[in-house]
């Protein structure tokens, strides 16, 4: 499949005013840091941020119907394999990337393999994430070479250096925003595919799938690795973002969970529901630690987790399918078109 | 005319019960070959067998002149067996033409072929207009069909339908009668497990009756209604 051909029938086929509005707003977006103060950009930071891992979770979950509860693995294994090649080695994140996907994808392969080799299927397969996770955790934990549970640091650089990520909140700004663009384009991609349209089969009846052809395995292992690969880039750039990596924290089951909320309440399988999610969710919570920040007197620490679960209830209520699908039909666009 | 599909001698157990014991049957290419037999007489285990969801614990089944027992349903599916199932499962929250699309994913070189191979198959089943709606959405017979349509998107040269008439009014199961035969005569071979006598008796050539497992009668449709143990088994002895 040419990439390049398949972009253009990508924007071939999408309505001309939805891509005009599209484009729009990427552009809004592209010049707002002229007016963002630093505050601001920090939180358009991390709604970019986490519209990327929700869209990486989504082809697991979304499109391939494997629930994965502890993605903070991929997170972490990018930030410390990032930190670390450039702390004690000079290698730039920009490179380091590449091993990070790498290592990420190998894990992923391996819960991936353990799973559905053995049939372990649902909740189980999610138990099976959420402990490879916390085993990591406490390996992080207990290796000195990576300051253990003291955390490992990479130092502010005085220079700014986009390409090593080093600068100010504008460059990770860019950062994020391209990072979103570009996982939502890879996944409009692979959603159209055949990869893509057998992870929905798969997702929906895997013994049908199988009747069809499908190699239900393949279609699985491919799903973990590409969803752990993109969230491992994510975790590059959130550990180049915070400059510190504690396994607590990193590997946290909370931040997995934080992970996943965008794209249910935007909408499970759909493209443009990670990223509404995360329009909708971060920057509510963001105002919420603020607010309580200002009545309390000081940071009340799980407080925006609160008041995502509440978020969760009230929407699930409203619009089980998601904020997206919902607003799609208020905007009178076709079933099964996205 | 050569043979397409070999059953030798396939026996399946379910702990003490004997639920296959020793079926030999063989299903020309280009043919409408029905297995026919009450509740309970081991059809669907047959058919599970020959569909690569379960192997015999003994006899061998060949396809194409390839042993195929105990080879995966999706690599059957590849050398040009396709199947539906008894209680239909399309894929619900995707639309009729994505149900079919994935179905003719596997032989097309990509996905305008693929969307092009569905269209056609979706017009021969009689659902083309319905191509836009969610699968979840259809009727039973819209359903039924939609089954069919995928298994044959695949481009298959042997199409095994589990009691696609079941559940279905007369009219409707003319419908798919007329459908059937249709795809048989563009060259699909057809293997049906059917529980409607009337259907079954119009379509197949050659019909297999099973009875507690076992092979109790094979022949033409007049043949196998004329035999005396069909009659017992299917009718009850007194009807005799």
């Amino acid at each position: 499949m040419n990439p390049l051909a398949s972009l253009s029938h990508l924007a071939a086929e999408a309505p001309r005013r939805a891509l005009l509005l599209l484009g729009l707003m990427v552009a809004v977006l592209a010049v707002a840091p002229v007016v963002l103060d630093r505050y601001l950009l920090s939180v358009f930071f991390l709604i970019f941020w986490f519209a990327t891992v929700g869209q990486a979770w989504n082809v697991m979950m979304g499109f391939c119907g494997q629930l994965s509860l502890g993605h903070a693995l991929y997170v972490g294994l990018g930030g410390y394999i990032g930190a670390l090649l450039w702390v004690k080695f000079g290698i730039s994140p920009a490179i380091a990337i590449l091993p990070a996907m790498a290592v990420a994808m190998a894990f992923g392969a391996a819960i991936g393999w353990l799973g559905f080799r053995f049939g372990i299927e649902g909740v189980y397969f999610a138990l099976l994430t959420i402990a490879f996770a916390e085993v990591t955790r406490i390996g992080f934990d207990n290796w000195s070479f990576v300051g253990g549970a003291a955390g490992f640091f990479i130092p502010v650089s005085p220079v700014a250096s986009p390409v090593n990520l080093r600068g100010g909140p504008v460059l990770f700004y860019y950062v994020a925003l391209a990072m979103m663009v570009v996982a939502f384009v890879v996944c409009a991609l692979l959603r159209r595919s055949k990869l893509g349209h057998a992870w929905l089969a798969v997702r929906e009846d895997a013994e049908a799938a199988r009747a069809l052809g499908i190699d239900v395995f393949r279609a699985k292992m491919a799903a973990v690795v590409v969803s752990s690969a993109m969230t491992a880039v994510a975790g590059v750039v959130y550990a180049f973002y915070q400059n510190n990596l504690f396994p607590s924290q990193t590997f946290d089951i909370a931040r997995s969970i934080e992970m996943i909320l965008a794209p249910i309440i935007g909408g499970l399988g759909t493209l443009f529901g990670p990223i509404l999610g995360a329009f909708i969710l971060t920057p509510l919570g963001q105002v919420l630690i603020a607010l309580v920040e200002k009545i309390a007197g000081r940071a009340i620490p799980g407080v925006n987790l609160v008041f995502y679960g509440a978020a969760l209830m009230v929407i699930i209520w409203y619009a089980p399918n998601g904020v997206w699908p919902w607003l799609k039909k208020k905007l009178g666009i076709p079933e099964g078109r996205e | 005319m050569s043979v397409l599909l070999d059953v030798r001698g396939v026996t399946k157990r379910f702990r003490g019960l004997t639920a296959v014991d020793t079926v030999s049957l063989s299903v020309e290419e280009g043919e409408i070959f029905a297995v026919i037999g009450p509740n309970g007489a081991g059809k669907t285990t047959l058919f599970n067998m020959i569909a690569g969801v379960m192997p015999p614990d003994a006899g061998t089944i060949a396809f194409a002149g390839e042993r195929s027992d105990g080879v995966a349903p999706h690599e059957l599916c590849r050398r040009g067996l396709a199947r539906t199932f008894q209680i239909v499962r399309p894929f619900p929250e995707l639309t009729v033409m994505e149900n079919a699309t994935i179905g003719a994913m596997m032989r097309a070189p990509d996905m305008e072929a693929a969307r092009a191979r569905a269209g056609e198959v979706l017009r021969q089943l009689d659902l083309w207009d319905r191509r836009e709606a969610k699968a979840k959405s259809l009727t039973l017979p819209d359903r039924k069909r939609l089954e069919c349509a995928r298994a044959l998107a695949t481009g298959p040269r042997l199409l095994l339908l589990d009691e696609v008439m079941a559940g279905l009014r007369p009219t409707e199961v003319d419908r798919i009668v007329a459908i059937l035969r249709e795809i048989n005569r563009s060259g699909v071979t057809i293997l049906l497990i059917e529980h409607v006598m009337r259907a079954t008796m119009a379509l197949a050539g050659r019909i297999h009756v099973l009875h507690h497992g076992a092979t109790i009668a094979e022949g033409s449709p007049e043949e196998v209604t004329r035999h005396p143990k069909v009659l017992e088994s299917y009718l009850g002895a007194e009807a005799l």
